[in-house]
């Protein structure tokens, strides 16, 4: 691999050993990819959650702390385990809290912003075309290359903190153009209807075409989907297909037409999204129960626009069972002036900021509460929350309030 | 013996029985963090342990937590020896290598219908070659 002499100066501990294992850790990896150079980064992002971490993991950011790692470049968090306003009352333990404390007081002293958002694209840090970034948690990344037009790989935790600690990253995969053009073909012959439409389209694609190397380009769709249905698509896509790129033919920056999302590519398979599909994807998660244990909403963080469209459906009505909403910590407060939240907290719906449900400890938060079905209008989440030993029920978001509110799942 | 060949992969010399899935895998998805063992279960390897074989799927799934927990996994003995896919994300070998775990991929024959489940591995990686030592 090509290095500068900056590069070579850090590699051999001139920056000090912090950014000397940054360094021969990222090296490691672009090697494995044949990356041929680095390429700076303008901000990394890094999940960093009590309980993916565990001992070694924080033990490893103190060590990194205490030897005086500091970002060079802006560094945010995405959602933690534990709101720390509410853990101990919803059945998560003092341990998990304890470790959480550690391990943000560990990135704090290294510089980063303390955000706790997977949403850091609609809030804290807008990604735009062209730039290179060194992004954690797969929703964000596909929307910084989809959307954004912006280039990033999935960086795990360890790898968007040794970009945020030189400043750079190897150049593979999503940084260079020839990944990232079209190689399949998704045709909608039905227009999804809302955000967890999108999110069924994602599930649908992601499992049909699976792999981080696939760049869907889906096209046939007669109006631009908002933010919040992109932001479902994309997450959705990156969970059953880990895909970190797709083109919306006509919405999407490098897909004017079809022609530009393919490039020089021709489309190596062909799948046709009708109705009758996108019902499929919510049917394939049958409920074991005729009520939910547990209703979520989350996974991404709501937008402030998702919590007004939650507000409207639950104003003047009442939660039958445990009913969380997740978002960001300054989504909350917005959700607060505007007035959402007070509707929502009428309605006995619990506001959770700073995390994800499936990042919570979920397996022993389902053990506690006797959580098995769970409702939810998040593919994503209905995705990965069924390894956490959950029965995952994915459903439109109005069946979910109703779920929410008569206890009953209907369809 | 047979042997697979292809692109160089990253750690030591390894030998450790084979563990194949035909489906894809995620250490926060798939697993029960606890036991190490395949906690989905939609997935085919759904109850046994990943610890000490080596894993040998056909890609790796969404989610960045794999970068961590790999790690976590090893300081409790939980790890798989080796990791052996068609072709993988980053991720995994973010987590492969923070961990220590060899890894491997693009390889010819295709590994996941040409290893069997108990067959005995040896993994090059510097050499970009996996030996079947028999079993099965």
């Amino acid at each position: 691999m090509y290095l500068t002499a900056d590069e070579e100066a850090m590699a051999a501990g001139s920056d000090g050993p912090a950014v000397k294992w940054a360094m021969d850790y990222q090296l490691a990896v672009g090697g494995f990819f044949g990356a041929r150079r680095l390429v700076p980064v303008r901000s990394a992002h890094a999940h960093c959650d009590g309980e993916a971490l565990g001992e070694p993991g924080v033990r490893f950011l103190e060590q990194l702390a205490d030897q005086g790692a500091r970002a060079r470049i802006p560094l945010t968090l995405d959602p933690r385990s534990t709101d720390f306003s509410c853990a101990l009352d919803i059945g998560q333990t003092q341990s998990i809290v304890d470790t959480e404390r550690r391990i943000l007081a560990a990135m704090a002293r290294m510089g980063a912003l303390t955000t706790n958002t997977c949403i850091n694209y609609q809030t804290v840090d807008v990604p735009h075309g062209g730039e290179h970034l060194a992004w954690g948690d797969t929703g964000t990344v596909i929307y910084a290359n989809a959307v954004a037009g912006a280039r990033s790989n999935f960086e795990g935790g360890p790898a968007a903190l040794a970009a945020a600690l030189t400043g750079r990253v190897p150049a593979y995969g999503f940084h260079l153009d020839e990944h990232r053009r079209g190689t399949v073909l998704v045709e909608l012959a039905d227009q999804p209807r809302d955000s967890a439409d999108w999110g069924a389209v994602g599930c649908l694609v992601g499992r049909r075409f699976p792999g981080y190397w696939e760049v869907p380009v889906i096209d046939g769709a007669e109006r631009s989907p908002s933010p919040d249905e992109v932001k479902q698509l994309g997450a959705a896509l990156a969970s059953y297909g880990s895909h970190a790129m797709f083109h919306l033919v006509g919405v999407t920056p490098e897909a004017r037409t079809r022609a530009d999302a393919f490039g020089d590519n021709e489309p190596r398979e062909r799948l046709v999204i009708d109705r009758a599909a996108l019902d499929g994807a919510y049917r394939g998660f049958v409920p074991e129960r005729e009520g939910p244990d547990v209703v979520v909403f989350g996974t991404p963080q709501l937008s402030v626009f998702e919590l007004a469209e939650l507000a409207a459906l639950f104003e003047g009505r009442q939660v039958a069972g445990p009913v969380y909403a997740t978002t960001s910590a300054a989504v909350l407060r917005s959700a607060e002036e505007y007035g959402y939240a007070e509707t929502l907290r009428a309605a006995g719906v619990r506001l959770l900021s700073g995390v994800c449900y499936y990042l919570m400890t979920a397996r022993e938060l389902g053990r506690r509460n006797g959580f098995r079905t769970l409702v939810t209008n998040s593919a994503k989440l209905a995705n990965i929350i069924e390894g956490y030993g959950y029965n995952p029920v994915f459903r439109p978001t109005e069946v979910c309030v109703d779920a929410a509110v008569t206890g009953r799942i209907a369809g | 013996m047979t042997e697979l060949i292809g692109a160089v992969g990253f750690g030591d010399v390894v030998e450790a029985p084979a563990l194949v899935s035909n489906d894809a895998f995620s250490a926060r998805y798939d697993l029960d963090h606890d036991t190490g063992v395949i906690s989905r279960e939609s997935h085919d390897l759904c109850g046994q342990s990943i610890a000490g074989r080596i894993l040998v799927v056909p890609t790796a799934k969404g989610g960045t937590a794999t970068g961590w927990r790999l790690l976590d996994l090893q300081s409790r003995g939980l790890a798989p020896a080796g990791l052996v896919l068609r072709t993988t994300n980053p991720v995994l070998v973010q987590g492969a290598v923070f961990a220590g775990i060899p890894i491997m991929h693009e390889l010819e024959p295709d590994p996941v219908t040409s290893i069997e489940t108990g067959q005995l591995l040896r993994l090059i990686p510097g050499e970009g070659r996996v030996e079947t030592l028999g079993g099965g």
